[in-house]
């Protein structure tokens, strides 16, 4: 006999299951990648979002939310893809944040929503996962992945990344 | 579907798919290593947002052609980027100009594109702008830091806007594809952007103590398909593995 159809908390529930690969302490749910989830007879529809258009996750992200759903057997699983609203920083939880600065990237801030001012430096400094210092200074906007900025702490002379808040 | 649309969304496409791979020849050659990651990240978010504007292209071209199809399979005389995106990446002080040049036309391009009537690209436009942002910030330090520092750094910024300045105009120039595409809401008339744009660079050149020079005559050609010699040959080493390998697969 067929089992009742899980809820959207419970798919919410096995997707948080999934990690991003290149944050390996945040599940996609956590990050705001998925959108939303659904089940029916005719089996799953995940709706998810890119972080950066360019973001080469992607891919990867997909597969292993095939993987996820197919041990739950609920038959097919369809992934779409959206770009509208674009994704933001705002939506990863406070409970993510603390978990991405537990884990050593500085978490994002609020998102820059600022009409373009191209020369001004942000003006508060972002604090060193390590030591907790504010005396950090911005090596480069870019890091080893799109979502991060690369920083210095001078207080304990620690190279550190910063989830860039957009 | 309209071939004004088709053609304005290659535009689009092109222009970032091309400057895309110009910046991704700088990958493993960066003057120091944060600008080697900097400039390889510019390249993915360009590139990233060429493969959703082609494939949104090739959706409504209706044809069957994906992003690949269109990136791979198509010869210089059928690309429509404007010829500042091709010209080769020079030393790092033209990379950089050419790059401030194409992000404020890009960030002011996309801004408006977010309120087109076709939701997928203003959908798309939305995540660009966040990602534009970014790279104003980013290539407008430079220009400043190149412009007013060493005697060096200042005379090749000088010379980089001197030989890209005449590459600007097209960026603006609006044809009855662009007319068309605004008429319906689509898309949006290129040459509004002209007068915020030169604000701002004026801005920034006044801050970098670069100076603009006397152009009368501005280049024009990549729009319609008539590029530099320099598009066939990065197009060349760009698709010889698609075209070399038809429809492989790993």
């Amino acid at each position: 006999m067929r089992r009742a159809l899980p809820s959207r908390e419970e798919l919410l529930e096995i997707l948080d299951t999934v990690k991003d690969p290149e944050v390996p302490v945040l599940s996609v749910v956590e990050l705001g990648i998925v959108r939303d989830v659904a089940a029916s007879d005719a089996g799953v529809v995940v709706t998810i979002t890119p972080t950066y258009s360019g973001c080469p996750a992607m891919h990867e992200i997909e597969t292993e939310i095939r993987r996820a759903l197919a041990l739950e057997a609920l038959g097919p699983v369809e992934i779409r893809t959206t770009y509208s609203p674009a994704w933001t920083t705002d939506w990863m939880t406070s409970a993510a944040k603390e978990k991405l600065e537990a884990y050593g990237i500085a978490p994002p801030g609020p998102a820059d929503t600022s009409e373009l001012v191209p020369l001004r430096r942000r003006s508060a400094a972002i604090r060193c996962p390590y030591c907790k210092s504010h005396d950090t200074t911005q090596k480069s906007a870019f890091g080893s992945t799109a979502c991060k900025a690369i920083w210095f702490c001078n207080e304990c002379r620690q190279p550190f990344e910063e989830f860039k808040a957009i | 579907m309209s071939d004004a649309a088709f053609t304005y969304l290659l535009r689009l496409g092109d222009d970032r798919l091309v400057l895309g791979h110009r910046l991704s020849e700088w990958c493993g050659h960066g003057p120091i290593l944060e600008e080697d990651i900097a400039l390889a990240n510019v390249a993915l978010d360009l590139i990233g947002e060429a493969t959703l504007l082609l494939k949104l292209a090739g959706q409504l071209e209706g044809n069957g052609r994906n992003e690949d199809a269109l990136a791979y399979l198509r010869d210089a005389i059928d690309y429509r980027n404007a010829l500042l995106t091709e010209l080769p990446i020079g030393d790092f002080a033209v990379t950089i100009v050419r790059q401030l040049f194409f992000s404020v036309f890009s960030l002011l391009q996309m801004e408006a594109l977010q309120r087109s009537t076709n939701a997928d690209l203003a959908g798309i436009a939305a995540k660009a702008v966040k990602e534009a942002r970014y790279h104003v910030r980013h290539s407008a330090q430079w220009v400043v830091t190149l412009g007013d520092g060493t005697d060096e750094s200042h005379a090749r910024a000088q010379a980089a806007v001197d030989d890209l300045w005449r590459y600007t105009g097209e960026l603006f120039m609006a044809d009855a594809v662009d007319q068309a595409v605004a008429a319906d809401g689509f898309g949006v008339d290129p040459s509004v952007f002209a007068e915020p744009w030169r604000e701002q660079i004026d801005e920034i050149m006044r801050r970098a103590t670069l100076t603009i020079p006397p152009v009368a005559y501005m280049q024009r050609g990549g729009r319609d398909g008539r590029h530099t010699e320099h598009l066939g040959h990065m197009l060349a080493e760009m698709q010889i593995v698609a075209r070399s390998n038809p429809g492989a697969t790993w």
